[in-house]
């Protein structure tokens, strides 16, 4: 029974105890910020790959908890996100004041969502959320010379504050009529009444905001902007992809009597997303504020896969928020450095970039060629996967204006690579020297970018546990 | 069946030119990289007539009928247990028809770039993207499998880009080469989607499984997309003329033409690249590939049909009125690929009333070799000339007697003028019209004497007109690796036409008999010879030169005394009434009209943008409000209105 507890808690007590040591660390004698960068980012990786070992399923708690393998691999891809990032923000980090505190916050935050993506349990899901969400705010205060970060912080909190008690109130309206909180039990009580509806609709809202949904985006510009490069980072893709992965499960099995329901919500905020996302980032300039556009509209291609309800549409989405790690992070990676060690953030500061910086013009393209969906970019076949297993349904208007959309997504993408390597400037962005930690995650975001698409068996593994559910 | 493993190598090794020169090029073998490209291509063009030889010649056949090959085949995707993605390499009459004429324009054009591109900075570059956009169109051709298609479909796509946009320090390069590849990516997502529709009711992506189910009338499948609608279209329409309009955007056809024109930046070469063998024909290609389907559907062949033939009589009538001796040859690709179009068009699958298929396919066999030797030949004059301009030209014929030759032969080719190839080929189209609409024939006739007629103005205003102006940096013709290429492509657009292919490509793999009707024949031809006096009189010589009126052709005018009159008939039926009344509208709409629809597009877009971008007001109390604003809208949208 004790073994069966730790075992299935397994990822869980790996982070508490990197949070243990880390704060032995802190109050031991003092570091190097560069010692304590490679502690960590050892750490960091021995973290992952434990994930890959000596897992089993089960659930504890009374159903709260529950894991099994698809779960583990989700927490695998957020694991791995989780460290790139962290290899990525070397080079700010390096003359940081404050290194070991943001470790601690975004590895409680982890903590949180691992906890919401293995909950069985409305009550646990909440929690889980919330731990996920409150050390995020702190996290974004980071730069603490820039008012920005400030205001960033303040806006994710106060924002944050408002979906919580919408979820929250739609949470205690699911429990008034159904009188439970597992989501095994729930969908016994559920059906397609007034008021089961609005619990829905209210409990949903607080999910949309969280993965930035239209009309719940508005804070996402604001935030990412501010935020430093890595808890931008942090936000848009392990954040994102934490809830979309519990929202599946959620939607498929605990609200499954509202099913039409929940596919016509989704249908219209599907569209609304990719239609708005697109038509913003189309105007930004800075490549930050493009970059939280551009992924809301990507949020918006994702959410045409869950509409999906089946086996297919879970794979889907899975499969596609693992290459958005690499695609994303690429890109994010390429913009951190850029930003800490030049300073420059604005898509007219790139022009020229390729002259000064070949290499990492290389990754920023491939990256955004991915991010738009080109082949053999493994963001094509994210997007195609997801579009085939929401065209299942047989909507072809929400294919149709979903695929247009890909077009004019080419558009702003393209936009930025024609800055790269085709205008020309005075003075390009001086040649930067890229630290060994940050090169290595650009080279495995890279080389994921290019085999997750071609190497056929990551699609088939994770189309065969997605039976799991 | 015997062994035709050896073919992957053909797409393989310019692959690997590309991987070898992209990666190493600009360091290690600068100056050997053209050297090194042009051997690779010709090791491929060797392999693929050896395996049309085996397969036309030798093995092909079994009971007089061609066979379907599949030379090697792996699963690589296995999205369901039905639909699994494939990447194969299928040989049957058209793969090796085209395995022949893309590696054959391709290694002239790899050759003939050795002296035209001499002395360019990113040399070894240019011959890596042309390895590229070789392999694309290769594995395109050798493709089994709608998804693998749709791969190397972007590929072609992406090296094209490149390619256009090779001058990346024009600025109307790099716009055009954004434009080619946004036009064609539009178009594109046509393709995905009819791709989508073809293999959710197919349920599969295997063309000759997809062709089995979706053709005939008892299979489940075939039920299935013809009794589903959309907007009162069945399925099986939607999802070819949504697969037409990716092949319309590759191949240049109204109104998604408008890339090709803008598309003559890039290197004169690769203008003949894409024009001859590689991604405009990919759209006919793709047609034909997929014909089967498309001949059960009567309402997407129509649209074939008329797409195709108004496509060739808009280009032939802009083509007239252009100054830009490239772009008069783009527009007369997309009149000759117009042709193939409604060709298949008007074919039925099989038998006889198959004719339009052979011919179309015929035509573009022909077409790629004056097609590129025209162009191959323009770049030769440009590289003298140093312009791209007509009035910057004349009396060249002098200067570079090889070209002229050359040059001459490419016209009367495409001007249907017999022995020549292209009056082989247009002969069989012209007939396969016009035993099946006669309109269409009506269109394609006077299309074919249009074309007659600005091919020889182009030529007589290159090589004839006036002296040669005195050019400064005479370097002559040009070197031998740009001569050589242009000799062998005039002496294939004379032969070519001697091939017996109604023998080989057929639409169901059967031998067709042919036979020349010289009683059909003799309007078109003289229609054709009619357009070129025409052209003769009009620009033969500039008008300070009268005398040379007297010479060859001239003549008859003067000996029936009524030159001046007919002269300026002439000139007032078609400088007075066909350019300004005809041409120079359709040039008009085109520009104005179908660009200017595509820039209003653009702009409503960003306009609506600019217009939203008021909600994003950075203050917090404002987006609690939309928040909730939001949320009431959810609620009220679903518990009320839409349950």
């Amino acid at each position: 029974m004790v073994t069966e507890f730790f075992i299935l808690l397994k990822q869980e007590l790996v982070i508490t105890a990197i949070v243990f040591l880390l704060l032995f660390l802190k109050l031991g004698k003092d570091r190097s910020n560069e010692s304590v960068l490679t502690i960590v980012n050892v750490l960091l990786f021995v973290n992952l790959a434990a994930g890959f070992f000596g897992n089993q399923e089960g659930t504890i708690f009374n159903d709260m908890f529950r894991t099994n393998s698809l779960i583990v691999f989700e927490k695998n891809i957020l694991n791995l996100a989780f460290w790139l990032i962290s290899l990525q923000s070397y080079a700010w980090l390096r003359t940081h004041k404050h290194v070991i505190e943001f470790y601690l916050l975004l590895l409680t935050s982890l903590l949180g969502m691992f906890f919401m993506i293995s909950s069985g349990n409305l009550l646990m899901f909440y929690l889980g959320l919330e731990m996920s969400t409150i050390p995020l705010a702190a996290a974004a205060n980071f730069d603490l010379a820039k008012r920005q970060s400030s205001e960033a912080a303040m806006k994710l909190i106060i924002s944050s504050a408002f979906s919580s008690g919408l979820l929250l109130f739609g949470i205690s309206l699911v429990y008034g009529v159904s009188g439970t909180l597992l989501f095994n039990e729930i969908p016994a009580h559920l059906s397609a009444d007034p008021l089961h509806i609005l619990a829905f609709i209210l409990f949903f809202s607080g999910i949309a905001f969280k993965i930035s949904a239209v009309p719940f985006h508005l804070w996402t510009a604001d935030v990412y902007e501010g935020a430093p490069v890595a808890v931008t980072s942090f936000l848009s893709v392990v954040s994102k992809g934490a809830v979309l992965f519990v929202l599946v499960p959620i939607l498929y099995r605990a609200f499954q009597p509202l099913a039409g329901t929940w596919y016509n919500i989704l249908f219209v905020l599907a569209l609304a997303t990719i239609i708005i996302g697109n038509l913003f980032a189309i105007r930004q300039n800075n490549l930050k504020r493009f970059l939280a556009f551009s992924s809301i509209a990507q949020v918006g291609f994702i959410l045409v896969g869950v509409s999906a309800g089946s086996p297919a549409g879970m794979a889907s989405v899975v499969f596609f928020i693992l290459v958005y790690v690499f695609s994303n992070l690429a890109a994010f990676g390429v913009i951190s450095l850029v930003s800490a060690l030049a300073g420059k953030e604005n898509v007219t500061d790139y022009k020229g970039f390729y002259t000064t910086n070949p290499f990492l013009s290389w990754i920023l393209t491939i990256a955004l060629f991915s991010l738009a969906g080109v082949p053999p970019a493994a963001g094509f076949f994210g997007k195609f996967f997801l579009l085939i297993a929401g065209a299942a349904r047989g909507n072809y208007w929400l294919i149709s204006i979903a695929a247009l959309n890909m077009v004019v997504s080419f558009y702003y993408y393209l936009r930025v690579v024609k800055a790269i390597f085709m205008d020309s400037n005075e003075q390009p962005i001086s040649r930067i020297t890229v630290p060994v930690l940050p090169k290595l995650s650009l080279y495995i975001c890279l080389v994921g970018i290019i085999l997750t698409g071609l190497a056929s068996f990551v699609y088939d593994y994770i189309y065969s546990l997605s039976y799991g559910l | 069946m015997s062994n035709y493993s050896y073919i992957v190598w053909i797409p393989l090794l310019p692959l690997l030119t590309f991987l070898l020169l992209g990666l190493f090029g600009r360091r290690y073998v600068k100056n050997f990289s053209g050297i090194l490209g042009s051997a690779s291509l010709l090791v491929s063009t060797v392999l693929s007539l050896l395996a049309a030889r085996q397969y036309f010649l030798q093995d092909g056949q079994l009971n007089g009928v061609y066979q379907k090959i599949i030379a090697f085949k792996f699963t690589w995707l296995e999205f369901s247990p039905n639909v699994s993605i494939d990447i194969s390499a299928v040989i049957d009459p058209i793969s090796v028809m085209m395995l022949v004429v893309v590696t054959f324009v391709s290694l002239m054009v790899h050759v003939f770039s050795l002296g035209y591109m001499k002395g360019e900075e990113r040399f070894a570059t240019y011959y890596a993207y042309l390895g590229l956009f070789t392999f694309s169109m290769l594995g395109l051709v050798l493709s089994g499998n709608l998804f693998q298609i749709y791969m190397f479909w972007e590929l072609v796509g992406v090296s094209s880009y490149l390619l256009i946009g090779y001058y990346y320090y024009k600025p109307s390069a790099v716009a055009a080469s954004k434009k080619a590849f946004i036009v064609t990516r539009f178009a594109d997502l046509g393709f995905l989607i009819g791709i989508l529709v073809l293999a959710f009711y197919g349920q599969t992506l295997d063309i000759s499984m997809l062709i089995e189910r979706l053709t005939s009338t008892q299979s489940a499948e075939f039920t299935g997309i013809t009794t589903a609608g959309f907007l009162g279209v069945s399925m099986l329409t939607w999802g070819l003329s949504l697969v037409f309009i990716g092949g319309a955007g590759k191949s240049a056809m109204f109104p998604l033409h408008i890339w090709l024109p803008d598309a003559m930046e890039g290197p004169t070469p690769v203008s003949a690249l894409i024009h001859a063998a590689t991604m405009v024909v990919a759209g006919v290609y793709l047609v034909a590939r997929l014909f089967p389907i498309f001949s059960v559907d009567g309402v997407s062949l129509q649209l074939v049909t008329y797409v195709g033939a108004f496509s060739a009589l808009l280009a032939a009538i802009i083509a007239c009125t252009q100054t830009d001796i490239k772009r008069v040859l783009a527009y007369s690709t997309m009149s000759q690929i117009g042709y193939m179009m409604f060709a298949l068009g008007v074919s039925k699958q099989g038998g006889e009333s198959g004719l339009g298929y052979m011919a179309s396919m015929f035509h573009l066999f022909t077409h790629a070799f004056f097609k590129s030797l025209l162009f191959l030949g323009a770049g030769a004059v440009i590289h003298l000339v140093h312009s791209n301009d007509m009035k910057d030209m004349g009396g060249l014929r002098k200067l570079m007697p090889v070209t002229h030759i050359a040059f001459l032969v490419g016209c009367l080719a495409i001007a249907g003028v017999p022995p020549f190839a292209g009056f082989f080929s247009k002969e069989e189209i012209l007939l396969a019209a016009f035993h099946s609409n006669k309109l269409i024939f009506g269109v394609a006739l006077f299309t074919a004497a249009l074309t007659s007629f600005y091919m020889f103005r182009l030529y007589f205003s290159i090589f004839w007109n006036k002296e040669a102006a005195h050019h400064p940096h005479d370097h002559g013709e040009g070197t031998f690796s740009m001569k050589f290429p242009l000799v062998i492509l005039a002496i294939c657009a004379v032969v070519v036409g001697f091939v017996p292919f109604a023998h080989f490509v057929t639409s169901d793999g059967v031998a067709l008999e042919t036979h020349m009707d010289l009683g059909f024949s003799a309007v078109p031809v003289g229609l054709s010879l009619l357009a070129i006096l025409l052209a003769s009189v009009m620009y033969r010589v500039a008008n300070d030169k009268p005398d040379k009126v007297a010479g060859t052709m001239g003549g008859l005018y003067k000996a029936a005394s009524r030159k001046f009159y007919m002269d300026e008939l002439y000139l007032f039926i078609t400088k007075k009434i066909i350019f300004p009344l005809v041409g120079q509208p359709i040039a008009w709409i085109d520009k104005n009209i179908v660009d200017g629809l595509m820039n209003w597009l653009a702009a409503v877009t960003a306009k609506i943008s600019e217009l939203i971008k008021g909600l994003q007001s950075g203050k917090v109390q404002n987006y609690a409000l939309y928040f909730f604003g939001g949320v009431a809208a959810l609620g009220v949208l679903f518990i009320y209105i839409w349950k």
